[in-house]
């Protein structure tokens, strides 16, 4: 099975459609190579502005080749893009209504051993609290060429967040199930409904797999669309189990959990138990031992699933 | 031809009557910003109610843009809304004309408030502009005090590395800020220098409330090749009557019935002189 980052395939996805769209504009502060641009760079030339390490600068000049009318891509990493150019993205992009798509490469703890500076597990709460600013998480390189398919046809912001290393694909090539801003039903059962994104949409969909072990029926959600949450999805899957759990690479506070939370406790209350990293600088580490060491793992949901129906 | 300069001064007069309306404004720098704009709207801009999906239109943007009373008795002249509207709804509940430039109004191109932003959103602008090899021309007014935001120097840097001719921003330099004298505040002398440093052709407007003198230097942009154009435009803030003059305390201010009309008959001798020049 194939397994590229799913930086990689927003390149790869934006060179195809570059072949045709002159008005696809990519940029880049100084992070070119971080976020597999380098390709873009060399072959669209004419199509790529270089800012240097000045995000701010980055958002903002995006803004304006989008009001005039080019398709503005900012691909810088999660750490600095959701937190530097923050105002940025609020003013220029959100407020203005320009038509920049924010892409957040190496987002959550992708740069695990680098420190806090370099983790971005506040930007589903402080992207998702601008209005009209749109929160995309994707899990796979096979979602996540859909979602760049379905991005180039829209004219709205939208702030899109992938991790640094390759993943084993959550899909099968050929037959991805994709449609904007609707959550893909991984699997369906009628215990417990786990609902995740980006990175940890495979190991809630291996959790699925342990927990029918022990007869327990999971619904499995990827929920990538994180803004706009797609709320009927919720519901119908909390509807169906006895209690739900979120899992994301992310803060506890104002994340996917909180999001789902909102929903499940005012239009069909069931126990909810939210799977995040800690409201504290995340211990050092790869991506797989941070994970392992928060329970952000199949096993580890896989418990906490177990504990709650029993 | 209509005399642009009696022209600033009505339009003074009508910025005076929106900050009454509204009970608010940030009326010291309406007052030294309205010359570029009365310049660029009347002289230099392609830009009106008529053209305004025209591809090839000029752009502005008003990054200082707590000085969007001056900006919206411009666009009221230039027949994008009428100048009873504005009064009728500025700082209004529910209403569009709020304190800062927001695009849902028709003649404003991207929405500013937080300052240090005007000057980067340009540079994207005249870079699609070079992209596409078109000849609209980008126009941007910051504040003086706004130069200590490091967005702005962000844009400066990237407006010369990318060769930016299309673009000239315009700083309002009235040397006055909320808190008192930007040199007190945030030293920025020698700020030809500085913009001469990061690359830019640089050109001093001596009396930056002259419309003839900002005009000249605007034609003087449009010359130089290679390279972004900044007009340091040295103005009075307040300008137009002694009542708010070089006073800081105006950066935010509505006048009283007593300096409302002292203000309003200063502006008026002020217009006839500029009739009779």
């Amino acid at each position: 099975m194939s397994k590229i980052a799913n930086k990689q395939m927003i390149c790869e996805a934006l060179m195809e459609a570059a072949k045709t769209d002159k008005d696809i504009v990519a940029l880049c502060s100084d992070s070119r190579g971080s976020g597999s641009f380098t390709p873009f760079a060399d072959t669209y030339p004419e199509q790529f502005v270089e800012t240097g390490i000045a995000e701010q600068n980055l958002v903002s000049i995006a803004a304006g080749l989008a009001k005039c009318g080019k398709k503005a891509y900012a691909v810088s990493p999660a750490c600095f893009l959701s937190t530097r150019s923050y105002e940025q993205a609020k003013v220029d992009c959100a407020y203005s209504n320009t038509n920049v798509k924010l892409i957040g490469i190496s987002g959550g703890v992708s740069y695990g051993a680098l420190g806090m500076s370099h983790h971005s597990a506040q930007d589903i709460a402080a992207m998702a609290a601008i209005p009209n600013m749109r929160v995309y998480i994707p899990s796979d390189h096979l979602q996540t060429k859909e979602l760049v398919k379905a991005l180039l046809k829209d004219e709205k912001p939208a702030y899109i967040r992938v991790g640094r290393n390759a993943v084993d694909p959550v899909y099968e090539e050929g037959n991805v199930p994709f449609e904007m801003d609707k959550a893909t039903v991984v699997c369906e059962g009628t215990d417990v409904a786990i609902i995740a994104c980006g990175e940890m949409v495979g190991p809630a969909k291996d959790a699925a797999e342990l927990l029918k072990a022990q007869g327990i029926s999971a619904t499995v959600l990827d929920m990538y669309c994180v803004k706009p949450l797609d709320k009927a999805a919720v519901v119908k899957a909390a509807e169906n189990a006895k209690a739900v759990i979120t899992v994301e690479e992310h803060a506890p506070f104002g994340g996917l959990g909180s999001m789902v939370s909102q929903v499940v406790g005012s239009e069909c209350p069931r126990r909810v138990i939210n799977l995040s990293l800690p409201d504290e600088p995340v211990i050092t580490g790869t991506s797989k031992e941070v994970f392992d060491y928060y329970g952000l793992n199949a096993e580890g949901i896989a418990k906490k699933a177990a504990e709650l129906v029993k | 031809m209509e005399n642009l300069t009696a022209l600033s001064y009505d339009l003074r007069k009508d910025v005076i009557e929106i900050i009454r309306a509204g009970k608010a404004g940030h009326i010291g720098g309406d007052m030294s910003v309205i010359d570029t704009l009365v310049t660029l709207y009347f002289k230099q801009m392609n830009v009106g109610p008529e053209n305004m999906d025209n591809d090839d239109r000029d752009r502005f943007v008003m990054s200082k843009g707590h000085s969007v009373e001056a900006l919206y008795a411009v666009l009221a002249k230039k027949g994008f809304f009428t100048i009873e509207e504005v009064l009728e709804k500025f700082s209004k509940f529910g209403s569009k004309f709020i304190g800062h430039p927001n695009n849902k109004l028709p003649g404003i191109e991207m929405n500013s408030g937080s300052l240090g932003h005007g000057l980067p959103v340009c540079v994207g602008m005249a870079l699609a502009g070079k992209m596409n090899q078109q000849s609209y021309r980008i126009y941007t007014v910051m504040g003086d005090g706004e130069l200590a935001e490091g967005s702005v120097w962000e844009g400066a840097m990237a407006a010369s590395h990318y060769k930016l001719d299309n673009l000239c921003a315009v700083v309002d330099r009235n040397r006055l800020q909320i808190s008192g004298n930007t040199e007190d505040v945030m030293h920025h002398d020698d700020l030809h220098e500085r913009f001469r440093s990061f690359g830019w052709n640089v050109i001093d407007v001596k009396d930056g409330n002259s419309i003839d003198q900002l005009n000249a230097a605007f034609e003087e942009a449009k010359t130089v090749k290679g390279m972004p154009t900044v007009l340091i435009a040295n103005t009075v803030k307040g300008c137009g009557s002694p009542v708010m003059e070089n006073k800081a305390g105006w950066h935010h201010h509505v006048p009283s019935d007593e300096e409302y009309e002292q203000i309003m008959k200063d502006l008026d001798e002020r217009k006839e002189a500029a009739l009779h020049e």
